[in-house]
């Protein structure tokens, strides 16, 4: 069950970015470039996700819990540590160099374009990288 | 150049928030695609696999069901550089993972909970994205 509504999520997700122009990098690029052939329109996407996010989470978070599962799982830390400004460093020069970000990548995989076929295997070796790397440290620091 | 689209982006904007709010709704988690996407890798800490599966599935999709639904005509244009995506595949993968979220996990989820980590992560990668392509397309001669 769990697995449908999950499925019919991921859908409506791809949708937005696709309805949005967010799957396309060319729209990014020129978003993103803010002296040339500049495009704001990605600037809307933020607004209308973060508009619905914001007044959907306070709705959704009056709640004990979730329909499924026992608690909500959200992230608790606050702090600006050296991850949260290296991670984000380099995820948006290569956010910048290709255009894609993860979701975008992911939903514009199956029009079958060179440039996406090669670039998503390459963001899953560094997400396994990453996380591999982190493992090692957490284990470091507990032994 | 690409077309000036206000409407259709917000409109995207609303279907991308929405799926978040159920997301959160139905079974508690942040919709972040980074998060979700590697933790299809193992090891496996939750039961929440067959839903990561389920949403990556229906992101993947998600073209083929639009077009077979409504015909909606989608602009891609994707740099064929095949050095320049792979490196930037590698950067948007580890960058993601390292600073444990992307521009959905941080910048829709994270600025929708007023999160203040995330409001500063969402500022860094704009911040070096806006760099980015600054010096590729105005700074080498271009």
């Amino acid at each position: 069950m769990s697995f449908l509504v999950n499925l019919g999520l991921g859908l409506l997700f791809g949708f937005g970015l696709l309805i949005s122009g967010m799957a396309n990098p060319a729209k990014v690029l020129n978003f993103l470039d803010l002296f040339g052939t500049w495009d704001p329109s990605l600037a809307f996407v933020m607004g209308g996700a973060v508009l619905v996010g914001a007044i959907g989470y306070r709705y959704v978070l009056r709640r004990d819990e979730p329909i499924r599962g026992q608690s909500f799982h959200l992230p608790t830390r606050r702090d600006i540590d050296a991850r949260v400004l290296i991670g984000p460093a380099i995820f948006g020069v290569g956010w910048g160099l290709g255009g894609f970000c993860p979701g975008p990548a992911l939903t514009a995989l199956s029009f079958g374009a060179i440039g996406t076929l090669t670039f998503v295997p390459a963001m899953i070796a560094g997400m396994a990288v990453a996380r591999l790397v982190a493992e090692r440290n957490n284990t470091a620091r507990a032994a | 150049m690409t077309e000036f689209t206000p409407i259709a982006s917000t409109v995207g904007g609303l279907m991308i928030g929405l799926s978040a709010v159920l997301l959160l709704l139905w079974e508690g988690r942040i919709a972040g695609i980074s998060g979700i996407t590697s933790r299809l890798l193992p090891p496996y800490r939750d039961g929440a696999l067959p839903s990561r599966l389920g949403f990556i599935i229906g992101l993947v999709g998600a073209p083929i069901v639009l077009g077979a639904l409504s015909g909606f005509e989608i602009d891609l244009e994707v740099s064929a550089n095949v050095p320049l995506m792979v490196g930037a595949g590698l950067l948007v993968g580890f960058g993601s993972v390292w600073g444990n979220g992307c521009t959905s996990g941080h910048g829709v989820c994270g600025i929708s909970r007023l999160s203040r980590r995330s409001i500063f992560a969402t500022a860094v990668f704009m911040g070096t994205a806006f760099l980015t392509v600054f010096v590729v397309r105005h700074g080498m001669g271009a």
